[in-house]
């Protein structure tokens, strides 16, 4: 443990016993001295056990809540055990773990509150790790952040985060449960965090498939753009939260 | 409106009525709820009976039937009604999902080899 903070990294996992092994290994020789913590969301396969086997802590779902309430899991462990840093990386092996330290590097540097992990800044296949439609979903909201927010923002969808205490803060007050991803970026800037994007390479799922279809595709445009536009009339000159810190 | 649909009105009202009351004395149905569909019944009830209400509020909003007036308000009850329990049903979810974090929180502490 080289580092005087407290680092966490929040793996969310649904039947992902294929895939963990390596995420966790790897996660643990990129950042040594960080917990690795799993959210098993209810998975039917040996996640839960895989998880524990390869040194992480785990939460156990009962059931299946979905991801972005399993993330909401962690980030509540995150801040009842007082971490300073938080490190998302998805238990499918999309985002990889080796790109972590450069993801941290600007909120350790005290530049960012809150650093997405962009695929399309010119590291790595940006295009062999998504799909066409939903490139052009990620297009479509990237426009739509990126004059939001007044900042460039290339791969708003992408689940790959780090932040510091204060954006945790932020997310004990207010966290959305469904797609939090696209939402979450616009909601910290209203809250005033500093927020912006980190190159990083990513990589196709390996195992398994995943579980958007047409229907939740749709479904997934229209409950992002309302949030958004929900986000643009709420107010937020309260932003000392009184929700956060009552335990 | 003939004698014959007031009484079915009538009794219909006052059925609806008697039936809350017993839910709530077996207790499927809480108070909370009861108070709306109590006065739904006792509404239909008293306009099966009082038959004027209906035809002076058709004239008021400009229907051309008073059958059509009920519709019409049968129809915006049940609407707001389904809103209603959306809203419920919005903050029931919420709950459920924060006492299923909170339990699978608790557990992990509860667990031996956890080190807090």
């Amino acid at each position: 443990m080289s580092e005087t903070e407290k680092i966490i990294v929040v793996i969310p996992a649904y039947n992902e016993e294929a895939n963990l092994p390596s995420v966790l290994k790897r996660a643990a020789e990129a950042l040594p001295g960080a917990d690795l913590l799993v959210i098993n969301d209810g998975s039917r396969d040996r996640t839960s056990r895989v998880a524990r086997s390869h040194g992480a802590r785990v939460v156990d779902l009962p059931f299946n809540l979905g991801i972005g309430a399993a993330v909401e899991t962690g980030y509540k462990y995150a801040y009842h055990h007082g971490y300073d840093l938080v490190v998302r990386v998805d238990g499918d092996g999309q985002h990889t773990p080796e790109e972590i330290p450069a993801l941290l590097e600007p909120i350790r540097a005290g530049e960012l509150d809150f650093a997405v992990g962009s695929r399309f800044l010119g590291k790595g296949d940006a295009i062999g790790s998504t799909t066409l439609p939903r490139r052009m979903g990620i297009r479509i909201f990237s426009r739509f952040v990126t004059s939001l927010v007044g900042k460039p923002f290339t791969d708003p969808t992408s689940g790959f985060r780090a932040f510091n205490r204060r954006t945790l803060h932020a997310f004990m007050a207010e966290y959305p449960v469904e797609f939090p991803e696209v939402e979450t970026i616009f909601y910290l800037h209203r809250k005033g965090l500093r927020i912006g994007e980190v190159s990083v390479s990513m990589s196709p799922r390996p195992s398994g498939k995943s579980s958007i279809n047409f229907w939740s595709a749709v479904y997934y445009m229209y409950k992002v753009t309302f949030a958004l536009l929900i986000l643009t009339i709420r107010s937020y000159r309260n932003t000392v939260s009184t929700k956060g810190g009552d335990r | 409106m003939t004698a014959h649909q007031r009484i079915v009105a009538f009794v219909l009202g006052v059925g609806l009525f008697l039936f809350i009351v017993e839910l709530v004395r077996r207790r499927k149905l809480q108070e909370e709820y009861s108070l709306l569909w109590l006065i739904t019944g006792a509404t239909i009830a008293v306009l099966a009976v009082w038959h004027e209400i209906v035809v002076e509020i058709t004239r008021l909003i400009g229907a051309a039937l008073p059958m059509s007036t009920l519709f019409f308000f049968g129809l915006l009850f049940l609407i707001v009604i389904n809103l209603h329990y959306s809203v419920k049903i919005s903050g029931l979810s919420r709950r459920v999902k924060d006492l299923t974090q909170e339990l699978a929180l608790l557990r992990q502490r509860l667990e031996p080899e956890a080190d807090e």
